[in-house]
């Protein structure tokens, strides 16, 4: 059964610990601006927003990469960069109508949510329940895949 | 169903996977007119640096790829299409038939009308054939001149500049990439190189490249007899239009691309600048489609048709036109212009209409000192355009607020005066 992210940001209370987990998580040490996953504060309206890779069908990133370093990771749908094999041209940040892959400088390689391989830290470290990782049918999935169309540069079925 | 694939880049290659995936029984022929496999140009300047190697270029890795997609994959040249027989001349004399044709052939660099093009030591940068070449010119401490600093240019001297050689970047143009980034925004990248160590002059052209006898040639007499200059010498020496003149061990020559189309003059099919594809990728001639930098098909920003050299529109391209190859209508919505671009270590990326339009407004703001620039294109209530410098969160949100054309509502003002907010403005806008 395919699981996938489910955000609510109607939970969130904005503490971040999703930024702090998925850093340690990924990079060994906390630092924010290292995460996957990143909280936007819509302070006027005390809304917090946590926001990352919906690993969207269209996968923009993995088709413009022009030396195949995203793949479908089989057992959880997530398109993963392949360190090794990627040059660091950055094609896919710009590709991605998400913001979701990021350029890291210091190592001169992309980043995106992979999500843990099926065991997102992010999810288990929220105190809220903000994010839940799930069966994909009720994440949501929907809204954001008609959001993910409004976004299509690609093909639209005609009929 | 027996599909024809001419042009085995990007646009090619995801056309033939996408046609496999939608019809299991096809016949599937990739057709490329180099003797590699199928390979990326764009990862050439990581070839160059030695990053990669030369399989690290190679579009798809795994052993068997195409043959597991039974997608064959030959090299040789087509010399014309015949749509009236829906047959392929090639090169090697045969002809073969289709059902559906893709042209896919891509583009080629421009080789300007100067004296010495031809001269060896004077080369383009496009092909792993010519990343070979140059790998064995561009050794540390060898004197480099690049002609033309656009966006491949700019791309190149990152790549030179990291092999260690002395590079001279001439370009014609009053900014370096010039049909990328807007005056204050070339001006830094050009400051930028330029604290490098990179020598960049602008507005500045090469009148001609003369062989100095020498290395040209070679041989131990021609050196004996050759009369050494008094500036250290080289196997070249580049004229250039403010009267100096640039010694050189090797002249790379970046003055942009064109179309492959010339095979296609007498095939009827209409071509403008590109070969014209309506939104379904269809060429004038049945059964014929095109994809890639070859193509000239719809412009999302101005709803005509135009030609978008980028990895991102050829492989939406061979998608789109390879879903309808195979009978499953798809309308492609547009590509939109964008180019990212590391130059010595400053990240600068541009979208769409990111020169303005007319009666729009702009939001900007200029970090001098830091090397920092945002700057966003609006009409009426909807970003048309973006460029940034020193930007590499979050930056395909620009592609997103653009291409989707939401009405920015009250963020419009917030972004007007703070560009930073595009992630607020783009969730908020979209996901709340």
């Amino acid at each position: 059964m395919q699981r996938s992210l489910h955000i609510d940001p109607n939970k969130c209370t904005g503490c971040r610990q999703c930024e702090m987990a998925c850093s340690y998580e990924q990079e060994g040490i906390f630092n924010p601006s290292k995460s996957r996953i990143r909280v936007f504060m819509f302070d006027a309206e005390a809304r917090f927003v946590p926001y990352t890779c919906t690993q969207c069908a269209e996968a923009w990133c993995m088709l413009a990469c022009p030396v195949d370093a995203i793949k479908v990771d089989l057992n959880t749908g997530a398109k993963v960069v392949h360190e090794n094999l990627c040059v660091g041209c950055k094609v896919c940040t710009i590709a991605c109508p998400f913001g979701t892959i990021n350029y890291m400088s210091d190592r001169g390689k992309v980043m995106k949510c992979d999500l843990c391989g099926g065991d997102p830290a992010c999810a288990k470290a929220c105190p809220t329940q903000a994010i839940t990782y799930i069966d994909a049918d009720w994440t949501g999935l929907e809204r954001m895949r008609v959001w993910a169309k409004k976004t299509d540069a690609g093909a639209t079925a005609t009929h | 169903m027996n599909y024809l694939i001419l042009g085995a880049g990007p646009a090619g290659v995801v056309a033939a996977e996408t046609l496999r995936n939608t019809d299991p029984d096809g016949a599937i022929t990739l057709v490329g007119a180099e003797n590699e496999p199928p390979y990326s140009r764009m990862a050439i300047p990581y070839l160059l640096t030695g990053r990669i190697d030369e399989r690290g270029t190679h579009l798809r890795k795994e052993p068997g790829w195409y043959k597991d997609r039974r997608i064959d994959v030959t090299s040789r040249r087509a010399t014309a299409v015949h749509p009236g027989s829906k047959t392929v001349a090639f090169a090697d004399g045969t002809s073969v038939p289709y059902d559906r044709l893709l042209i896919a052939t891509g583009a080629r660099p421009l080789r300007p009308a100067i004296p010495g093009l031809d001269l060896p030591g004077v080369h383009t940068c496009w092909t792993l054939d010519d990343a070979r070449y140059i790998m064995d010119k561009a050794r540390p401490g060898a004197r480099v001149v690049l002609m033309g600093a656009g966006f491949i240019g700019s791309i190149v001297l990152e790549a030179l500049a990291e092999r260690g050689v002395t590079l001279t970047v001439v370009e014609m143009g009053d900014r370096m990439v010039p049909r990328m980034m807007n005056p204050t925004a070339g001006g830094m990248i050009k400051n930028w190189c330029r604290s490098k160590g990179v020598e960049v002059l602008t507005s500045t052209r090469i009148l001609g490249i003369e062989g100095n006898g020498g290395q040209a040639k070679g041989g131990f007499l021609a050196s004996l007899f050759r009369s050494k200059p008094a500036n250290g010498g080289g196997a070249l020496t580049v004229t250039l239009d403010n009267g100096h003149k640039l010694e050189a061990d090797l002249v790379v020559i970046s003055a942009g691309v064109r179309p492959n189309i010339e095979f296609l003059a007498d095939s009827g099919i209409v071509m403008d600048v590109g070969i014209q594809v309506d939104e379904h990728m269809r060429t004038s001639a049945p059964d014929v489609y095109a994809a890639g930098d070859v193509a000239q098909g719809k412009d999302v920003s101005t709803g005509h048709n135009n030609i978008h050299a980028i990895q991102p529109t050829a492989t939406e391209h061979g998608r789109v036109s390879a879903l309808n190859m195979a009978g499953r209508p798809a309308a492609y919505k547009g590509s939109l212009q964008m180019n990212v671009l590391d130059t010595l270590g400053l990240i600068s990326s541009s979208f769409g209409l990111w020169m303005g339009v007319e009666g729009g407004e702009a939001a900007e703001v200029i970090d001098t000192d830091n090397y920092k620039y945002l700057r966003l294109e609006f009409a009426d209530d909807r970003m048309v355009g973006a460029t940034a410098i020193g930007l590499t969160q979050h930056v395909g949100v620009l592609r997103g607020l653009i291409q989707t054309g939401v009405q920015l509502g009250p963020w419009k003002q917030r972004l007007m005066a703070d560009p930073h907010r595009i992630m607020e403005a783009y969730l908020a806008r979209t996901q709340a």
